[in-house]
């Protein structure tokens, strides 16, 4: 895949390796797939910027809070040992990624990636203060004045404003945000809080401000390994050849089919409005992050001409070489590679959901003592003794009691039930006794049964051994 | 590695370094140009993969070369603070020792004022607070519970720390010296002194008649005139111990290192504590050099909790 035209050489000097980035300026456009873009920013940036203000009982909705290792989520307190959903979590994501870019290429990376959406942000700021197209292109091209240096801070204001704010309510999903906003007024956040703001918030200033398409182009691995997600039948964004070439200007009265002219008239404007600066017309380029701006835009300009709308449309690589009409593109979705991600998506999602709805709030491990292997106690009975770490991951107290079985006549020693307070883990010492008389030595398993005494739904059962000598 | 502590050593790897650190500059700068003949094309990379693959050899974008020249200078930044030049130390002076000690001073800084509040009291007062016992049951889990066990029920050689039974004494003050200094109870082998394996025999039935426990009484009358001349110094004449000496008491059905009659033959004859390797020995490790006074007194508090609260 290439982009960029050879460079050719006219003399013989020396050409830098490394090039200097040219500045885009995208034009507005308007359109069905730009108002998409626009809620979906709007839904994105309302979830993330809203969520950590959601309370749930006493404390925040969302909370990670990495000191304590606990990880609130509405009802949910997921602990360390949960890590397990969050590996499902990447994996549900991993998957939804490969089955929405095998139907119709990179969505995530034109409506929702983080990058696409601050730059649309700030996009509207730098539009909203400087100008269209047209009048930034002039503002920068003029000498600094008293006007351009005043809507130049104005814009960077804005700007460092958003940011700190993202990075301010980012650091608020790990310190609880009312605790935060109270740290900012007296000037009590912490050396790390402090950090991670205006480090996330310098991030997004400069990715979304100044960095823009080089992040897709030269640091996203995604938009490298796209190709291997798309197929023939993959919906993309393009420009259809057949019917478009060979463009060219023409007025608008004129007979250009007679003059042998295609329905493109060359007006450039698929390539003004595009955020990475690709003309669509070249074919699939690994620059193109699929926002389908120039559809929006060529849709415009068809319209104004009277031609049919959709010379740069949604289309698959087939459909667009006519290996079959436009509107068997549908059935072409139900091909075995998109069966076969949905079947394994959806089979991930329900067992996620039903380890979700049947994750008990106990969690137990047993370690033995390893000094006192084996020891004697009154009547002869032989004792082992083990550490129970009762672990409650619900947020109200509860309590247990613990059994034990695997050999006959097995008795456990402790003070029951054992009272755990909620999220919290109490390290419980359990002797338990077996009269040997009938019992071979060596190494016996045995299955310790701690259930909860009001609630006998939950329940842990842990295997360990004991030992007679 | 006595070989490498030759200063010249520091000096060798120090210039080595620096000499990288340059020349990844220097090859850096050569390479951000390229001089080309007229009319010459810079078209692919020339390599092929998969058969029909090829890439453009398009320039990167020029905030790369600054990314690669900012990592030289980091290098060189980076190595004036810290060590990695050689035998140079840095200017921050840092080690992972210093680390450690500042997070071992960082953590006493915090905790002091809590273990400082209960040094300010009694035993018996730390041992009636919850959040004391608390902090004592951590304590013991982590410093007792290999050789006492996570109930503090002791096993063989190691005293059950909450049968009320004392081998030194079970006052407050007594079991904050013991965990402080430690204890080191020997029972000499006194084989011969017991006239073999049948005297040994006799002294332990009339030592299983002590805590009442089923024997055979003409033994026991045997053993007890030997008890009273071999056994009676340290264990007294009635067997009740002696905690001055860490002497168990006899009559009271526990046992240190076990009360079957053959364990009891073996304790007589060999002796306990005396010969680490072949018997374990009966050391209780002095742990003043190992935890500080607040992390005893808790412990200590709790140890006696043990026995004492709650029951």
């Amino acid at each position: 895949m290439s982009g960029s035209e050879t460079p050719r050489i006219e003399t013989p000097e020396a050409i830098e390796l490394y090039e200097v980035r040219k500045k885009i300026y995208v034009r507005a456009v308007h359109g069905w797939f730009a108002g998409w873009r626009v809620a979906l920013v709007l839904l994105t940036q309302l979830v993330f910027y809203g969520t950590p203000w959601l309370a749930w009982n006493d404390r925040q909705a969302v909370l990670f809070d990495l000191g304590a290792r606990k990880f609130y989520i509405l009802g949910w307190v997921f602990w360390p040992q949960d890590f397990i959903f969050l590996a499902a979590l990447l994996v549900i994501s991993a998957l939804s990624l490969f089955l929405f870019t095998a139907i119709a290429g990179r969505l995530w990376c034109g409506y929702a990636c983080p990058q696409t959406v601050y730059t649309e942000i700030f996009m509207w700021i730098e539009r909203f203060v400087e100008g269209g197209r047209l009048q930034r292109m002039r503002l920068d091209k003029g000498a600094i004045d008293p006007r351009k240096f005043f809507l130049k801070s104005l814009k960077h204001a804005i700007w460092i404003a958003l940011a700190l704010w993202t990075g301010f309510t980012f650091v608020g999903y790990f310190t609880p945000i009312k605790t935060l906003v109270a740290e900012v007024a007296t000037g009590g956040l912490g050396p790390w809080e402090t950090f991670w703001i205006l480090f996330y918030g310098f991030a997004t200033y400069g990715n979304a401000g100044w960095m823009r398409e080089q992040v897709c182009k030269y640091m996203c691995p995604y938009a490298r390994f796209q190709g291997v997600m798309f197929d023939p039948d993959t919906l993309v964004i393009t420009y259809d050849a057949y019917r478009g070439e060979p463009r060219g200007s023409r007025s608008k009265s004129a007979d250009y089919r007679a003059a042998s002219l295609g329905d493109c008239v060359d007006c450039g404007i698929c390539v003004q409005v595009c955020p990475t600066g690709i003309d669509i017309r070249q074919g699939m380029q690994y620059e193109c992050i699929g926002c389908a701006a120039c559809i929006d835009g060529c849709n415009q300009v068809m319209d104004k001409m009277g031609y049919t709308r959709g010379l740069i449309r949604y289309s698959t690589e087939n459909a667009i070489e006519r290996k079959y009409p436009e509107t068997s593109i549908v059935a072409h979705v139900f091909r075995p590679r998109i069966i076969a991600y949905s079947v394994v998506l959806l089979a991930i999602v329900v067992a996620v959901l039903a380890a979700l709805y049947f994750r008990s709030p106990l969690k137990v491990d047993v370690i033995r003592d390893r000094a006192t292997l084996v020891r004697e106690v009154e009547d002869g009975l032989l004792e082992n003794v083990f550490r129970l770490q009762i672990m409650n991951t619900d947020e109200r107290p509860r309590r247990y009691t613990i059994a034990v079985s695997g050999l006959e006549g097995l008795k456990v020693v402790v003070r029951q039930p054992v009272e755990v307070a909620g999220a919290t883990t109490e390290a419980v010492a359990v002797a338990v006794r077996v009269d040997p008389v009938n019992i071979k030595p060596g190494s016996h398993a045995i299955v310790f049964h701690v259930a909860d005494s009001d609630d006998p739904r939950v329940k842990a059962d842990e295997k360990s051994r004991f030992y007679v000598r | 590695m006595s070989d490498f502590t030759h200063d010249a050593w520091g000096i060798y790897i120090a210039v080595i370094t620096l000499v990288s650190i340059v020349a990844c500059g220097v090859l850096l700068r050569a390479f951000s140009t390229k001089r080309v003949a007229p009319g010459e094309q810079i078209d692919t990379t020339h390599h092929t993969w998969d058969e029909d693959l090829s890439e453009w050899n398009n320039p990167l974008p020029r905030w790369w070369m600054w990314l690669f020249y900012i990592t030289i200078v980091f290098s060189l930044i980076y190595l004036a603070l810290y060590p990695g030049l050689g035998n140079y130390a840095g200017y921050f002076g840092w080690s992972s020792r210093g680390q450690y000690q500042g997070e071992q001073e960082k953590a006493a800084a915090t905790f002091a004022p809590i273990f400082d509040r209960f040094l300010k009291q009694d035993l018996k007062t730390v041992a009636a607070d919850p959040e004391a016992r608390q902090m004592g049951q951590r304590l013991f889990l982590t410093y007792c519970a290999q050789c006492h066990g996570s109930d503090a029920g002791g096993g063989k050689g190691f005293p059950s720390l909450r049968d009320n039974d004392w081998l030194y004494g079970g006052d407050p003050e007594t079991i904050k010296a013991s965990i402080t200094n430690g204890r080191n109870g020997v029972m000499p082998p006194q084989g011969a002194a017991a006239g073999g394996d049948e005297g040994a025999k006799d002294i332990a039935h009339h030592v299983l008649s002590l805590s009442g426990r089923t024997h055979d009484s003409l033994r026991a009358f045997r053993g007890k005139a030997k008890f009273t001349t071999i056994c009676a110094a340290c264990h007294g004449a009635d067997g009740r111990g002696n905690q001055t000496l860490g002497a168990p008491n006899l009559t009271d059905n526990i046992w240190l290192y076990g009360g079957a009659e053959k364990t009891i033959i073996e304790t007589i004859m060999k002796g306990r504590g005396t010969n680490m390797v072949a018997r374990g020995t009966s050391v209780m490790p002095a742990h003043k050099d190992i935890l500080d006074g607040g992390k005893i007194h808790v412990l200590a508090a709790y140890v006696w909790s043990l026995s004492n609260v709650g029951k």
